[in-house]
């Protein structure tokens, strides 16, 4: 058919009860209109597209400076000499 | 000792960007953001004896910023929101190809959401972990995290309509129009 993309959840959901498709954000579980359901659908894409617009400006520089400070031992990781796992 | 499996420091840092993301949806500031995960990176490596590997090492690291995020929380509220939003601040692309839902009435409902909701969403919805992680992290059972989440949809999906409602036909407005004064 004309599927532009595989709707998988559309109806082998029908025994699953109300929970069983809530996990995929971006699935519409719409019992009510299309309305509903294309919102549901944006709420996942946009939900995404705002999360992942943060994690694409990969790690700043202050915690890359962070972590090598931590790597040293004199630095002001913690105390050495713990003598936990060494 | 305080020294660090390279292999674990390296996947710590992969994290990063996914605790920021995180972090931004939950304090609402991307200044705050930033200063919960320098903590959780400082708790993490002053910690790292107590991660059990081969266990999730993100979920770990989510657990330990919401922790931290929380015991704050009790302290002093939200910090007064940014008006143009955190989301927006760090916004460098804007995904709003072929979508007739504003990308800024996204962020704003997402705003309104309470913070248990906010964050079984965020988790579920945008980090990816399971229902059962996401569980773990909020300390909480797995059925509280879908009704947290389902909830945060359908009231996304009321603000939403609300807005788009006024297109369209609004025959069935929830009867919640709250204008941005709602804050006050």
């Amino acid at each position: 058919m004309s599927g532009k993309r595989n709707m998988t959840t559309e109806d082998e959901n029908e025994g699953r009860g109300p929970m069983a498709d809530a996990v995929a954000v971006n699935a519409p579980r719409t019992p009510g209109t299309a309305l509903d359901g294309d919102i549901q659908a944006k709420i996942g894409q946009h939900l995404r597209a705002m999360y992942d617009d943060v994690v694409r400006q990969g790690v700043p520089n202050r915690f890359l400076d962070l972590l090598t400070q931590l790597d040293q031992p004199s630095g002001a990781g913690k105390k050495p000499g713990g003598g936990a796992g060494s | 000792m305080s020294t660090v499996d390279p292999g674990l420091r390296d996947e710590i840092i992969a994290a990063i960007p996914n605790l920021r993301a995180f972090a931004i949806s939950l304090s609402g500031s991307v200044d705050k953001a930033d200063d919960l995960v320098q903590e959780t990176l400082l708790r993490a490596f002053a910690n790292i004896s107590s991660f059990n590997p081969g266990t999730n090492l993100s979920a770990w690291l989510f657990t330990i910023l919401r922790n931290l995020f929380r015991s704050e929380y009790r302290k002093r509220r939200r910090e007064v929101p940014d008006p143009d939003g955190a989301f927006a601040a760090t916004l460098t692309t804007s995904p709003d190809q072929n979508s007739h839902l504003d990308f800024e009435d996204f962020r704003a409902a997402l705003e309104r959401l309470p913070p248990d909701q906010r964050e079984a969403l965020v988790l579920v919805g945008a980090s990816g972990f399971s229902y059962e992680e996401a569980a773990e992290i909020c300390k909480c059972a797995v059925g509280t995290i879908k009704s947290r989440v389902n909830r945060a949809r359908n009231r996304l999906g009321e603000l939403l309509a609300l807005d788009s409602a006024d297109d369209l036909a609004p025959e069935k407005s929830v009867g919640v129009p709250v204008p941005a004064t709602e804050r006050l």
